[in-house]
């Protein structure tokens, strides 16, 4: 399985020209901070396989994948009424995905075409490597209501509830399906998404879409946890690529948890979560920490040294976000995070438009976030500081088998 | 407005990009190959032969009527390969031109006006012209009679707009501008081609170059809807339109077409609605951007249909999509027409188009730009 392999591929180093392209910015975001440079093979294009995820296997890459550092996360919404229009569109994003994710070029290429044609590809990935590129697709909610689908979609698959404190904007929630691409090259994730799109022109449109630059959550645990941008160690309990038992415990679909084209699959929670930096950076030391429960520098629960040392809740304050959000103080809900930090540039009125966009992959949407987050928005002390400002849903099918098999042909083929 | 263009080539610029030597000089050449007599009158265009050996071509001119006339060379979709304007009644012209094998005609325009008289000529040997379907050259030959009728069209609705400025009236001018662009813009990409024009018709604000002075419709369009007034600057300014877009009108059919220019033409539009229309920037003050929008996906239209032929034969799956969503971008123009606001030539004001709306007039024009950018391959293949 693809997916679990490897841990050391979380610390391959964004090539040079990568980290020429993302210019300045790319200093600032951290790409310093994922050490270890990978041997890397290369062919003479520039792109080399050995930095390429499987994009075949029984669940989805880009779960359980050892967390890439840069995301481009895009919603769309479907324009079409015709079904057939709509899987010939799934069938042609998963051939280029299947290219792409292996460090090829969309069609016939960027180049050497008919020179009255637009060029198939884009071109912007051109001498870059795979980059460990994963494209993740997912089915929302109003995605059943067309298509005649509506008896396919799954329990599990739930409209979130307003939670207190939501102040979601239209044009940063739901859409009909997404596709989430992370690569250890920014321009890798954003050349996926923008050929996406552009194959898509007339039978979806892109809804909204976000740009993360840092991941906030690691699935490799023996990897240095990352930090969020509230300057704390975020993810250190999160699960880990490799733990087979609990990915199937929480994170993947079973056989007869509910309709037979979800096992396998997974549901993810997409958050976007603004975060207040500007009043938190002016918080204390003792609040900053009594708000997340560890000490800012090595990670460490209340009263304990070591970041991975466990966490001996009832020390910390009763609102204290690792103490709510915690599997102890849920009944053992545990979600895979998989999250990066985004920075939109500025508001308007001088503040810094950053934040989390969090993702997080489950089970059953209903014995997970939900519970979670209603325990976490009525109490949590870290609300101060931040506002879920845009939110979605997906049903994220199992995985593509083979070079026959394509996106969602559990829930559109007749004979699934 | 664009400032650059490289679909479409005036006529003077290919004229010598095509052929190597374009004389006008008056040294005689021997009869023989490659020289042809021609004798132009009131209503008659005699040549000496009807074909000629590739290579250098010698039209020995002489006009026996009573008006000035003019000779042209035209390739079969009346592009032309060379001329010569302003022949005085009783005097002779030397025209000489490099030209490759291929069916051409000669035209003689008694006046300078119409399509003049017509002879065929064959030039015939090595230095083949590439062949193109005859059903391209008709296409061509269309386009090119929908842009002159556009222009046409256009100069009667100008003046109309023009009258009730010279005349002071607010609402009448303001009702006049939106139809007086719409010819323009169903072929703009051609006027553009020109280079010269659309800086003088077509600058909005912040298009202007340092020193520019400001002219053309989107001054006026500040005037009457921003400013609501009307001063003798705006009575030149009108005036100084009508003037520009009949040196359009005159130049018009000269401007070098080819299918694939066409094609891209047709794609330009969209752009043109993607970057000017969809975002309300090109007719900020009067919002009449859907008429304008409705003008550009009518030409482009009109382009599609006439290179259809050739390229549902290409590449049915292409046609087959661009009729979708041509009907689909139709029918959703359809939705947004109104008679609230006669300024608005059948419209809604764009201001009052809501941003889920523009969002919905943006996918749709994406789902029709994205397959009519493959329409120029679609017609070469």
């Amino acid at each position: 399985m693809t997916e679990t392999q490897d841990p050391a591929a979380g610390t391959a180093r964004p090539s040079r020209r990568a980290l020429i392209g993302w210019g300045g910015a790319g200093l600032a975001l951290g790409a310093a901070a994922t050490g270890g440079a990978m041997a890397l093979a290369t062919t003479g294009d520039g792109r080399s396989a050995p930095d390429a995820v499987d994009f075949h296997g029984p669940h989805q890459a880009g779960i359980a994948t050892a967390v890439q550092d840069r995301l481009h996360f895009a919603a769309f919404d479907v324009r079409t009424d015709d079904r057939a229009a709509f899987v010939r569109l799934l069938k042609e994003w998963t051939a280029a995905a299947r290219r792409m994710t292996a460090g090829e070029e969309v069609g016939d290429g960027a180049h050497g075409g008919l020179p009255e044609a637009p060029p198939d590809d884009t071109g912007e990935a051109l001498g870059l490597r795979a980059s460990r590129l994963t494209l993740t697709i997912g089915f929302g909610p109003s995605l059943f209501a067309k298509f005649g689908l509506a008896d396919r979609r799954p329990a599990a698959l739930v409209d979130l509830p307003h939670f207190p404190g939501d102040n979601l904007d239209a044009a940063r929630t739901g859409g009909d399906l997404c596709v989430q691409a992370c690569a250890d090259d920014p321009q890798v994730a954003v050349h996926a998404i923008r050929n996406l799109a552009r194959i898509g022109f007339g039978t979806v449109a892109v809804r909204w879409s976000q740009l993360g630059f840092g991941k906030t959550s690691s699935t490799t645990p023996d990897a240095q946890t990352p930090r969020n941008l509230m300057g704390f160690k975020d993810g250190t309990r999160n699960i880990a690529g490799t733990e087979t038992g609990r990915l199937g415990k929480f994170v993947w679909v079973g056989d007869g948890d509910g309709p037979a084209w979800m096992t396998g699959g997974s549901y993810l929670v997409a958050r976007r979560i603004r975060m207040n930096i500007e009043t938190w950076d002016r918080a204390s030391l003792q609040e900053q920490e009594d708000v997340f429960g560890r000490d800012k520098g090595e990670g460490a629960p209340v009263g304990k040294a070591r970041e991975h040392d466990a966490p001996f809740l009832k020390a910390m304050k009763p609102d204290a976000h690792v103490r709510l959000a915690h599997p102890d103080s849920n009944h053992g809900i545990t979600i895979l995070r998989r999250g990066y930090s985004f920075t939109d540039g500025t508001d308007g009125l001088g503040r810094l438009d950053a934040g989390l966009f969090f993702l997080a992959y489950q089970r059953d949407v209903r014995e997970g976030f939900v519970p979670l987050q209603r325990s976490l928005s009525a109490r949590d002390a870290l609300n101060e500081y931040i506002q879920h400002v845009g939110s979605a849903v997906f049903a994220v099918p199992p995985g593509v088998r083979d070079a026959d098999d394509w996106w969602g042909r559990t829930l559109f083929a007749k004979e699934a | 407005m664009r400032a650059v263009r490289v679909s479409f080539v005036t006529a003077a610029a290919t004229a010598a990009a095509l052929t190597a030597v374009t004389g006008c000089t008056e040294k005689s050449a021997a009869d023989g190959d490659g020289v042809i007599q021609v004798t132009a009158a009131d209503s008659t265009c005699e040549t000496s032969t009807t074909s000629v050996p590739a290579g250098q071509v010698t039209l020995k001119i002489a006009n026996k009527g009573s008006r000035a006339t003019e000779v042209e060379i035209l390739f079969p979709d009346d592009r032309i390969v060379s001329e010569k304007e302003n022949i005085g009644p009783g005097t002779k012209y030397t025209l000489t031109a490099e030209v490759k094998a291929g069916a051409y005609e000669i035209a003689c325009r008694p006046g300078m006006k119409g399509l003049g008289v017509r002879q065929k000529l064959t030039v015939t040997g090595g230095g083949k012209a590439a062949a193109r379907d005859p059903k391209l050259d008709k296409a061509v030959a269309a386009y090119r009679e929908y842009a002159q009728e556009q222009a046409d069209a256009t100069i009667p609705a100008v003046e109309t707009f023009a009258k009730a400025v010279d005349a002071g009236d607010l609402e009448a001018a303001r009702n006049a501008y939106a139809p007086s662009r719409v010819g323009w813009e169903r072929t703009e990409p051609i006027a553009e081609s020109f280079g010269d024009i659309d800086p003088k018709t077509d600058t909005r604000a912040d298009g202007l170059e340092k020193g520019q002075k400001w002219t053309g419709w989107h001054a006026l369009e500040k005037a009457l809807w921003q400013d609501k007034k009307i001063g003798a600057e705006q009575k030149t300014l009108a005036a100084q339109l009508v003037t520009d877009l009949k040196d359009w009108q005159r130049r018009v059919g000269r401007a070098e077409i080819t299918p694939t220019s066409m094609a891209n033409g047709a794609k330009e539009l969209l752009d043109e609605v993607a970057t000017g229309k969809v975002t309300g920037e090109e007719d900020r003050y009067s919002h009449t951007d859907l008429s304008d929008f409705r003008a550009n996906v009518e030409g482009a239209q009109k382009a599609y249909e006439l290179l259809k032929p050739v390229a549902a034969k290409n590449d049915a799956a292409l046609t087959t999509e661009l009729d979708k969503q041509f009907a689909a971008l139709d029918a959703l123009l359809d939705t947004h027409r109104s008679t609230d606001d006669a300024a608005q030539n059948g419209y809604t004001a764009y201001d009052k188009v809501t941003k889920e709306q523009r969002k919905e007039l943006s996918d749709a024009v994406n789902a029709l730009a994205e397959p009519l950018s493959k329409l120029a391959a679609a017609v070469v293949k």
